[in-house]
């Protein structure tokens, strides 16, 4: 196994990164920051959309969302093949289109995240806020969100932790990610193939278990600034925590 | 965007068959799934030692992707075995076990985790209860115990079952025939792309949409009786 790693170690970090593309592990974790961040402000319009005064808007959303939640990831990629070039005009790498895939279906699932937050806060906050005279817009930007992105902190860990593992299926379609380095890797040796994928193992498992204890970290934190203090106090503690 | 290819009849035959493996994916998954993870859930609160046996399962298949679980047990695990074993693997198996093998094992982690929440939920008077009026540790389970933690659990226990359908697309990658691995090879030999991929879409959404619709209806009836069970 040490062997391995010192042969293809470079490898499986960082591809072949200084002399050509990116790949390996770093090409993981940039592809699932990269979905993540395009996919935030994505969320907050659909569960926004969710729950929008307006039915039609909601009813679109639902069936955006079912849509996604009821088709395979690998199916979404291979329709992101097909609809991202039709949609752009110019052929995308295979890595663009993966993102693409990887947002739309973030999109959705994230979105339901922040959907539950929304609606778990106590009604009185915008009936408050719409009282004050702020309309829909002002009340969404200025009091709900603030308070509900924040609980959402960790299940925007979570998520990522979903996005590090579902980039393993960009290997099918021959991005030279780390699923794809380690297989690439095993048809080189050809006889160590339990010394590889258990490499290939460790690595995401290290990757995600770190991420998830990150994610119970920032949801004891917040849990204990929500209940240790009250009003304004509240908002510049986790202010800081953030 | 040629619809063409849907008018022979060989290509139908070809997603019926993709079809027929993948329902046959999920039904021996579940099933084994199900039994496993209820099995872990059960050796976990019952045996002291087992228990971080069972934390290890269920962290390595939380932490490690499905698509990278399948990959090991596919290419590794056989080399791990004794040769003559390995010799009748090679000749008998093909990636349809090893698919079920690797689906069932990450489903059954995360269902015995959902089992284990639910059970959570039951407060210590329950099998109090059960000991004052006789009833022997299965009895408890099976009466009392098992139905008021799976109603405790059931919307999580639905969301995994659907997240397994949808992962037998990955047992493609081991070469398995199913929906998927059919709709690429179409798209592949005919470049009809939207209609090798519209036909399985559609597929896939029947099914996803009946074990959504279908598990909400359940999930309702099992509120309503949950008053006057037995």
């Amino acid at each position: 196994m040490i062997d391995i790693l010192s042969r293809f170690g470079t490898s499986l970090l960082i591809g072949q990164f200084p002399h050509g593309p990116l790949g390996g592990i770093a090409l993981t974790v940039v592809m699932s920051a990269v979905a993540l961040l395009c996919a935030f402000p994505f969320a907050v319009g659909v569960a926004m959309a969710r729950t929008s005064p307006i039915a039609a808007v909601r009813r679109l959303a639902a069936v955006y969302v079912y849509f996604v939640r009821g088709v395979p990831l690998l199916l979404l990629i291979f329709w992101a093949y097909f609809v991202v070039p039709l949609v752009t005009g110019v052929g995308t790498s295979a890595t663009v289109t993966v993102i693409c895939a990887l947002v739309a279906y973030e999109g959705a699932y994230l979105g339901e995240a922040i959907r539950g937050a929304l609606e778990a806060l106590p009604r009185g906050q915008v009936e408050a806020s719409r009282s004050l005279g702020l309309g829909y817009w002002s009340t969404s930007t200025y009091v709900v969100l603030p308070q509900v992105l924040v609980s959402c902190l960790p299940s925007m860990v979570n998520q990522f932790i979903i996005l590090v593992k579902d980039t393993s299926l960009a290997s099918l379609v021959g991005v030279h990610e780390l699923t794809f380095s380690a297989n690439q890797i095993n048809a080189q040796l050809l006889t160590q193939p339990l010394e590889v994928y258990a490499l290939l193992a460790a690595a995401y498992f290290v990757l995600c278990f770190a991420l998830s204890r990150l994610s119970q970290f920032l949801e004891s934190k917040i849990a204990r600034i929500r209940s240790g203090s009250t009003g304004s106090a509240a908002v510049v503690a986790i202010a800081e925590a953030i | 965007m040629t619809f063409a290819i849907l008018e022979q009849a060989d290509i139908w035959r070809l997603f019926a068959t993709g079809l027929r493996l993948t329902a046959e994916l999920f039904v021996f998954a579940a099933i084994l799934g199900f039994g496993f993870g209820a099995a872990l859930t059960a050796l976990r609160q019952s045996n002291r030692w087992a228990a971080p046996l069972v934390i290890g399962f269920v962290e390595y298949h939380r932490n490690v992707p499905s698509l990278v679980q399948l990959l090991v047990w596919y290419f590794a695990v056989p080399q791990v075995l004794p040769a003559i074993l390995r010799g009748w693997i090679e000749q008998n198996l093909d990636g349809f076990v090893f698919a079920i093998v690797a689906l069932s094992l990450n489903a059954a982690a995360y269902i015995s985790e959902d089992l284990r929440s639910g059970f959570r939920t039951l407060p210590k008077g329950q099998f109090e209860a059960t000991e004052a009026l006789g009833l022997s540790r299965f009895q408890a389970l099976r009466l009392v115990l098992l139905p008021q933690a799976v109603r405790a659990c059931f919307p999580a226990l639905v969301s995994q079952t659907l997240s397994l359908f949808k992962a037998t697309t990955l047992a493609m990658a081991i070469g398995v025939g199913e929906l998927m691995y059919v709709a690429r090879r179409i798209d592949g030999q005919t470049y009809a792309t939207f209609a090798a991929f519209l036909v399985p879409t559609i597929m896939y959404l029947c099914c996803t949409l009946a074990i959504m619709f279908g598990g909400e209806r359940m999930q309702r009836r099992l509120v309503a009786t949950g008053a006057d069970s037995r």
